[in-house]
């Protein structure tokens, strides 16, 4: 079901929000999560069927922000959806003018109470997510250093901006890759002495998986440059040989172990609703990713 | 083994993973494997959770190549898997399907499987770590475990240069029925457990990989609303129903002679029993758990008088939800004057601080009016209620239902004014429900399970005290009704036999609706 409301009110919205719910069965609608997405007009669209597919997972209310020109005078514009086959509800709020300057008093009446808030900025990565009005009502902050324009600078900026409680998808790109290296680790007798993280240029996972491997193997980890897609290959060197983890067509990664035939393992590239599902699953501060990106700056990246 | 400095207690992104191994299928031909456990094997790998080279063995009677049971695998997953189908999954997964034709009884075919298991070690690098699944009838499991001793497959070698020095591991999984009396459940395991130490054999009782089974223990052990009134100065009894809809269906042969009793009270029932009932563990490590669930059931106590304190039932022809069905004893395969009983109730106490004079009552039975499992802690009347006596009258006891299935979650009744000017106090429910609050993909309990016995990891298994335990519970109520009248006759389709309305009325009670 969809309501446009234009040039209306945070009430209105509510009242609106209340009406629909009624109309679907009660307000026992199960939101577990208030999901702020800050994008814009050209972002919202994948950004907002993303949510809606995690949101089969974790139900919410979306709530997506798209700053309109801000020389206009202040309007704020909203699309209600329900149903739709997910749970949850949707509102795209469109705020024109002075107001989009203060998104953070739009969506605070909007939110469901005694549910935890996430931010996800799709696009413009702030410089410290937490101080941003929309960040601080939110216990986690997600952002995509991989969709800025210059990711590595932007992974040292959210590294030296870092708080409790931040997540970048760059990093939850990682977890295929970690749960495969760490299921590894445990069949292997042997120290590991240090290894090679092999990625295309510009790959602020390949990043963070190098300073985790590094800081968590307490080995020196080399980052290589490959033409991708994405993270090519780990290898991980020991007493006992090396051990290699490649995956060149980006779908099914191929193990190599000394002494072992080769083993083959789906290892596909995720879409953003898986992404974004993942990161969802887990609302406290991730601790280790925060150790990971303290650990990026000054990889030096050499041609493999 | 040192520890892997990959994996941190506050890294939970990292899933559980299982180790290079072998998984070997007994009885793939079965509805349980089709159903549950062929999809559960590609969910957990669509999952991310099985290991680079995991295969997959099926043993059965039939004159199948490694493709044909690839296909039939297939087929299975397109039908049954909860998660997506991936071609690039199931390529991983089919590359280490593989099946081997042959009787139980026959040497040659466990050669046979000997050499498949060992021949997927060199090309697939399982390094010698299997699990036998044993899906197949109790009366086959003697001679399936001794082929499996001696083929050799049920011990481990010594860690090798194969194995990159680490210790293979053998596994085995059984089914219920955990035998059918305590002395026969201790005669499988003396069969067991010569041939497998007890850490190595996993007891399947799938609802224990249930969420909401394991949710209960997060709900009374994570929060402080619900334990302090866990006791017998708050809860007036407990209800623990398993109710099915269906009859036994084309299971006439194992059904016939076992009873509802030993196919759901002694297994499912008691276990949800036990962890009602249950003192907090000191963690959720095996040990821990089973010792306390193992107190529970030791503190059991069947009713004095069995005639009164246990009742039992037989389906007759009936309506079941608009249909005409006929009655147990025109079932196919089953004798009409067959006394197996299709209805089984029981008042069980527990004689504990915690649970002295609260009565435990837990029935199942097949062809009821719905498909439902719950467990319903129904709590004391309030000591006084400050109402005129006209405007209480419908309000019940306040109830807290875990409902296991279907539609996972719990209900919380309580009392609440009618909206009007009368004060009018009537029962209200609130409603968690998994579905709605969690995710829709909630693994599977069979996968749940499998995993854990890939990983090695005990606590959702009931080890073999607990069965004998239950089974000193359930054998003197057996040899009563044994040595007693036939089961009461009851229409398909209605709540169950008149004398388990008379059980629970004794104590001024009645049961839930089904």
């Amino acid at each position: 079901m969809l309501t446009d409301l234009t040039d209306t009110t945070t009430g209105d919205i509510r009242a609106a929000l209340a009406k629909t719910q009624g109309e679907m069965g009660g307000p026992a609608t199960g939101v577990v999560l208030n999901l702020i997405i800050v994008t814009d007009e050209s972002g919202q669209h994948d950004a907002v069927r993303a949510a809606s597919q995690a949101g089969r997972e974790h139900p919410c209310r979306v709530l997506a922000v798209i700053a309109r020109d801000p020389r206009a005078a202040s309007r704020l514009d909203a699309e209600l959806r329900s149903g739709e086959g997910t749970p949850g509800q949707t509102v795209l709020l469109r705020l024109y003018g002075p107001m989009s300057e203060h998104a953070d008093s739009v969506i605070m009446p909007l939110l469901v109470p005694d549910t935890p808030v996430v931010t996800w900025w799709h696009g413009v990565i702030p410089a410290v997510p937490a101080a941003q009005p929309l960040g601080e009502l939110a216990q986690r902050r997600v952002t995509d250093a991989a969709r800025a324009k210059a990711p590595a600078e932007a992974l040292a900026a959210l590294s030296a901006g870092y708080q409790p409680g931040d997540t970048d998808f760059s990093w939850t790109r990682a977890t295929p890759w970690r749960s495969l290296l760490a299921a590894t680790v445990d069949q292997e007798p042997y120290p590991i002495t240090g290894g090679v993280v092999q990625a295309e240029e510009h790959n602020p996972t390949a990043e963070l998986l190098t300073a985790w491997l590094g800081g968590r193997l307490n080995a020196p980890f080399v980052r290589e440059i490959s033409t991708g897609p994405g993270v090519t290959e780990v290898r991980l060197q020991t007493t006992g040989g090396d051990i290699v983890i490649s995956r060149p067509d980006g779908r099914v990664a191929t193990l190599t172990r000394p002494g072992q035939p080769d083993r083959h393992v789906a290892l596909h590239r995720r879409d953003i609703a898986e992404l974004l599902a993942e990161e969802l699953r887990r609302l406290d501060p991730d601790e280790v990713y925060g150790e990971a990106l303290a650990g990026v700056t000054g990889i030096p990246a050499i041609a493999g | 083994m040192k520890p892997n400095p990959l994996r941190d207690p506050r890294d939970r992104r990292i899933p559980r993973l299982a180790g290079p191994c072998v998984l070997v299928l007994f009885g793939v031909t079965g509805d349980l494997a089709t159903k549950k456990l062929l999809p559960a094997i590609y969910d957990l790998a669509n999952r991310g959770l099985l290991p680079a080279g995991f295969s997959l063995v099926g043993f059965a009677r039939r004159d199948w190549a490694d493709a044909d049971f690839a296909h039939i695998t297939h087929d299975a997953v397109k039908a049954y898997a909860r998660t997506p189908f991936r071609e690039d999954v199931w390529n991983q997964l089919s590359e280490g399907i593989r099946f081997v034709s042959g009787e139980f009884a026959d040497d040659a075919a466990f050669d046979d499987l000997a050499q498949t298991v060992a021949d997927l070690d060199t090309v697939r690098g399982t390094g010698g770590n299997y699990a036998f699944y044993l899906s197949v009838p109790p009366n086959a499991f003697p001679v399936v475990v001794r082929q499996l001793k001696r083929s050799g497959l049920s011990s481990p070698p010594p860690p090798s240069p194969a194995t990159r020095g680490m210790q293979p591991w053998r596994r085995v999984v059984i089914e219920k029925p955990f035998g059918h009396d305590l002395a026969s459940a201790r005669e499988l395991n003396a069969m067991l457990d010569a041939v497998f130490p007890a850490s190595a054999v996993f007891r399947i009782d799938h609802y224990l990989g249930k969420e909401t089974v394991q949710n209960l223990l997060a709900m009374r052990f994570a929060n402080e609303l619900f334990e302090p009134i866990w006791n017998r100065s708050f809860v007036d009894h407990v209800q623990i129903t398993m109710a099915e809809d269906i009859g036994i269906g084309g299971r006439a042969g194992y059904y016939d002679g076992i009873g509802a009793a030993r196919d759901v009270i002694q297994n499912h029932l008691l276990q949800l029993l036990a962890l009602t009932a249950m003192e907090e563990p000191l963690s959720f490590a095996a040990e821990s758990l089973r010792a306390e669930k193992e107190k529970a059931l030791a503190a059991v106590q069947i009713p004095a008088d069995l005639a009164v304190g246990t009742a039992r039932g037989q389906y007759a022809a009936g309506w079941q939800g608009g249909l005409p069905v006929r009655g147990y004893l025109e079932e196919d395969g089953i004798a009409p004057d067959s006394s197996t009983e299709t209805y089984a109730a029981l008042r069980l106490t527990i004689d504990n601080r915690r649970w002295a004079g609260v009565p435990f009552y837990l029935r199942t039975g097949k062809r009821l009016p719905t498909r439902m499992t719950e467990i319903a802690v129904i709590f004391q009347r309030a000591p006084h209620l400050p109402f005129d006596a006209t405007d209480t009258r419908e309000l019940g006891q306040n109830a807290l239902v875990i409902r296991v299935q279907p539609d996972e979650g719990i209900t919380l009744r309580f009392g609440s004014k009618v909206p009007g000017s009368a004060m009018e106090v009537r029962d209200v429910n609130m409603d968690f429900a998994y579905g709605e609050s969690f995710t829709e993909s909630s693994p599977e309990a069979y996968e749940r399970l499998l995993l854990d016995v890939l990983v090695g990891d005990p606590p959702l298994f009931p080890r073999q005290e607990e069965v004998e335990l239950s089974w000193k519970i359930l054998d003197p109520i057996e040899e009563y009704w044994a040595t007693h009248d036939k089961p009461e006759q009851y229409p398909a389709g209605t709540q169950g036999p008149e004398s388990a309305d008379e059980l629970i009325a004794r104590d001024g009670r009645v049961w839930r609706r089904l």
